[in-house]
């Protein structure tokens, strides 16, 4: 019996080596320019005037200044809609209600609004000119061009993150083990964190990982409400434009790194959550599929 | 179509489903694979139909050499476990698809026509714009096997084909394959773990464990000469008691039952329910009663050996016993096993 | 007829829910509309229809719809090669294929744009053959190919990892060639999914912004976009203007939703019982 005999199986569609490797040759030089090419241009660019010039521009107080505030903004930012989502998801998959289907739709539309349709609702409502301004100058409450304003904007962009990951999996789960957990005389925080939370953490991290990375990007929503005042609300990818605009090329590269080293961690972190079954289920290898159904 | 199988080999990885089996299906017959699951029966009707290709060994059909044929261009028509009905055509384009893909190019009214004809034959008339969602489990069976005929194939071969049907509709479904078998004369090969399924529907059975051939034949030669322990068990319920053979004759409680060319010592004797019956006293097996379980036909009895074996019968309708009585077990017929030598005979 | 509810935890879940979905998504909305039905509709629709705000939806559109297209194309043949074939540097393209979510997009924006000014690695390639890219039309259109590239990829790359595998027998075993099964089975069995990539990756593109506005140029009426548009209303404080913009950019995203629905629905209608 050899181990390493090669198993011979019948062609499925499209296995025609011509066809196959022409089609994968395709793919790989598409994804190498136009994916792989725009990450290595912002690492080009960053180092093009040498590490001390892209130390320089990080340690600049104005570089600082946005990381810090993009921090703060994901530090209030993503704990609460964090707590949003799984209040969203407890209530929309353990509980029948009328206007669930409603509420699961509202609570999606900030999926597929443009950020500047957000950053513009936002000014009428807090801007002078809106449904609060005058209460909010009267009382000298700043709120847009502000760290409020910028982490409501953030908040309205990433609403469905957390929660579109949970409803599925919650959905899927069902209602028994909490049911027999109540059944057993646990409370319904105690029923949350030692039955339905192990069997939600990956998913939630996974949420809590994507949110976080969109908070720190979000450009559009984000220029609109915070005036982009260098130095005080400029959040590090309003920076790399305003770099960007000055001709400082070089500069803004380097500030888009921290950005991109950001995204790569958050592909990586991606990853490793899909292999624990959060997100899109790890590929099961089709092959492999046939063949424990035919060993059956 | 003649299929004839010829020491086909098949492995998956380390595992080893179809070791040498060689087969022969005469051109017209109808033969049921049977076996636990893991015996290799499906991979073998799989094989068949060129939807796994064979490690080693050959398949012919006809004089054909078929081995290496793809599923496509080897004519057999496949029923699948779950249908595999293509859930976005409506039933009457699922079995026109076959006629629509093939490289001999028909005319729509043609195809129409054919496709009328097929449905009147699986008994679907009027369903033909249905989706496969929208009908029965038993109707999707029809329709599945609907779409093999469609192509004209030489053989047809169906893996599990009731499997996921209830048990009524298993039954009429069985009864009317076969007349759609005697209809038509087609060589057909399908696959079952049900021996009831395969012992009614089929001309031969051919029982399969751990990817080899253990005994082939007849429902009547499978069901009176079991070539070995396994099949015994397999084909329905046993009762298996140790006994002691002392010159060609075997002992079990102070009943004797003939065993020529068995060698002195241990042998197992089985026993079916309905080889067995209850007497209160005479030559048999002392045993007490356990328990009495009323059937339609007649009671199943449990029982325990003086020995402390487990004994199961069938007794008639009218047979006076209740639970904790004592008596005797007779036996009418019996088949004995030795552990390497399975020779049997009947007493 | 009430049903005592068996879980706890309801009140306080919806509670938070509610409240917070009314403070960050309703109320805002809600402000948006009431300040564009506040304008009046001849002053509303001088502004949605004035040359530039229609040249703005003429260039965003077709842009979304060229990209969409190179991702109806690409996305399908990532999927189809992730899925259906092993080599070397699978799982890597797999992780990679999510990049353009994971990137913010102004970073996107100044990587798209200096690879594709006419000093680039890919403008002085293209310059060549009299082919410019950044701050025309085309550069739109890849910046909202590469923003939306994911979506048509995931939602079919499971959808194509669960096909059962028998469908496709069945059809070999009835005689269908590769194509004719590609064709037949596998493409419509994909529809739903394809259709809900494709609306999801036409809505990115409408709504796309950070990546564009570097690449695009924003010459009125040539390379000027409806989000541009209405950002630029804002800062000439011409508030009511935004608000009909924005509101006109809204109203296509509810639009899109709808579609998107009414085409899966329409897809999967097989799949309803009788």
């Amino acid at each position: 019996m050899s181990a390493t005999a090669k198993i011979k199986r019948p062609p499925r569609v499209g296995d025609n080596p011509l066809f196959r490797t022409i089609l994968i040759a395709v793919v790989l030089v598409v994804t190498a320019l136009f994916i792989v090419a725009p990450l290595a241009v912002i690492g080009f660019h960053a180092f093009s005037q040498g590490w001390r010039f892209y130390a320089a521009t990080i340690a600049h107080p104005d570089t600082l200044h946005a990381i810090m505030l993009t921090v703060v903004t994901a530090l209030i930012a993503v704990p609460i809609n964090t707590a949003f989502g799984i209040a969203a998801a407890w209530a929309i998959t353990k509980f029948d209600f009328p206007g669930r289907r409603l509420l699961l739709v509202v609570i999606e539309i900030p999926f597929s609004i443009s950020p500047i349709v957000a950053g513009v609702a936002y000014l009428f409502v807090y801007g002078l000119q809106g449904l609060f301004g005058e209460i909010l100058a009267d009382a000298d409450v700043k709120i847009l061009f502000a760290l409020p304003g910028i982490v409501l904007a953030s908040m309205f962009v990433t609403a469905p993150f957390v929660a579109r990951e949970l409803i599925p999996l919650m959905q899927a789960q069902g209602r028994d083990l909490e049911e027999a957990a109540t059944s057993l005389g646990a409370s319904g925080w105690r029923t949350f964190f030692s039955v339905t939370l192990p069997n939600i953490r990956w998913a939630l991290l996974y949420g809590v990982v994507l949110c976080n990375a969109r908070v720190m990007g979000e450009f559009g929503a984000v220029s609109v409400v915070s005036g982009n005042i260098r130095g005080q609300t400029n959040t590090l990818p309003l920076h790399i434009e305003l770099l960007y605009h000055d001709y400082q090329t070089a500069g803004a590269f380097a500030a888009a790194s921290i950005l991109a080293l950001l995204a790569v961690v958050t592909l990586v972190a991606k990853v490793a959550l899909e292999r624990r079954g959060a997100g899109r289920r790890p590929a099961l290898a089709a092959p492999v599929a046939v063949l424990t159904e035919n060993a059956k | 179509m003649k299929i004839r199988l010829d020491a086909v080999e098949k492995s998956f990885d380390s595992f080893r489903a179809v070791r040498g089996v060689s087969l022969e299906v005469e051109s017209g017959e109808l033969v049921a694979l049977l076996g636990p699951s893991g015996s290799g029966k499906t991979t073998i009707l799989r094989m068949v139909a060129g939807l796994e290709y064979a490690d080693g060994g050959s398949i012919h059909f006809g004089s054909v050499d078929a081995t290496d044929i793809p599923v496509r261009d080897r004519g057999v028509g496949f029923v699948f476990q779950h249908y595999a009905l293509f859930p976005h055509m409506t039933v009457g384009e699922n079995i026109a698809f076959g006629m629509k893909v093939s490289k001999q190019k028909r005319s729509k009214a043609e195809i129409d026509a054919r496709v009328a004809d097929l449905l009147r034959l699986v008994k679907l008339d009027g369903l033909g714009n249905r989706f496969p969602a929208q009908i029965s489990g038993g109707q999707r069976q029809r329709v599945a096997l609907a779409r093999a005929l469609a192509v004209d194939p030489k053989v047809l071969l169906l893996d599990e084909p009731f499997g996921a049907l209830d048990t009524n509709v298993r039954r009429d479904l069985r009864r009317w394959l076969r007349e759609i078998h005697q209809e038509l004369g087609i060589t057909t090969l399908f696959v079952t773990h049900d021996q009831e399924e395969a012992l009614d529907l089929a001309d031969r059975v051919v029982i399969l464990n751990d990817g080899q051939i253990v005994q082939e034949g007849t429902p009547e030669e499978v069901c009176r000469q079991p070539a070995s322990a396994f099949v015994m068990k397999f084909l329905g319920d046993t009762n298996k008691l140790k006994a002691m053979v002392t010159s060609g004759v075997a002992a079990i409680g102070n009943a004797r039952i003939e065993a020529p060319g068995f060698p002195d010592g241990a042998v197992d004797v089985f026993l079916r329910p309905a080889d067995l019956d209850w007497a209160n006293e005479g030559e048999g097996i002392a045993a007490t009663v356990v328990r009495v379980i009323d059937k339609p036909s007649g009671r199943r009895m449990l029982a325990v050996t003086e020995t402390g074996e487990a004994v199961e019968l069938d007794v008639a309708p009218e047979t006076v016993v209740t639970a904790q009585q004592r008596g005797v077990v007779t036996i009418e017929r019996a088949r004995l096993f030795s552990a390497d030598q399975p020779t049997s005979r009947l007493i | 007829m009430t049903r005592r509810r068996v879980l706890p935890g309801l009140p306080l879940a919806l509670g938070v829910t509610l409240v917070y979905v009314s403070i960050i998504v309703v109320l805002p909305l809600g402000a948006l509309v009431f300040k564009a039905a506040s304008l009046g509709f001849a002053d509303y629709w001088a502004i949605v229809s004035s040359p530039r705000a229609v040249a703005s939806y003429r260039v965003t559109a077709l842009s979304a719809l060229g990209a969409t297209v190179f991702n109806l194309v690409f996305g399908l043949a990532l999927a189809w090669v992730l899925v259906r074939y092993r080599f070397p540097g699978r799982r890597l393209i797999d992780a990679l294929v999510d990049l353009p979510f994971a990137l913010p997009t102004a970073v996107a924006g100044i990587a798209l744009t200096t690879l594709f000014a006419h000093n680039g690695w890919f403008g002085s390639f293209l310059a060549n053959f009299g082919i410019k890219v950044a701050y025309t039309p085309l550069g739109i259109m890849v910046a909202m190919a590469f923003t939306s590239l994911p979506f048509i990829v995931r939602t079919v790359q499971p959808v194509l990892e669960d096909l059962d595998p028998a469908l496709e027998e069945a059809a070999q075993s009835l005689g269908g060639s590769d194509a004719s099964i590609f064709r037949r089975v596998i493409l419509p069995l994909l529809t739903p999914a394809i259709l809900a990539g494709v609306s999801l990756s036409f809505a990115r593109s409408l709504g796309e912004f950070g990546a564009i506005i570097f690449i695009a140029g924003n010459q009125p009426y040539e390379t000027e976009i409806t989000s541009l548009l209405a950002f630029i209303r804002l800062e000439e404080y011409d508030y009511q203007a935004a608000a009909a913009i924005a509101s006109v950019l809204l109203i296509t995203a509810f639009v899109m939703l709808a579609v998107t629905n009414l085409l899966q629905a329409r897809a999967l209608r097989y799949t309803v019982k009788n």
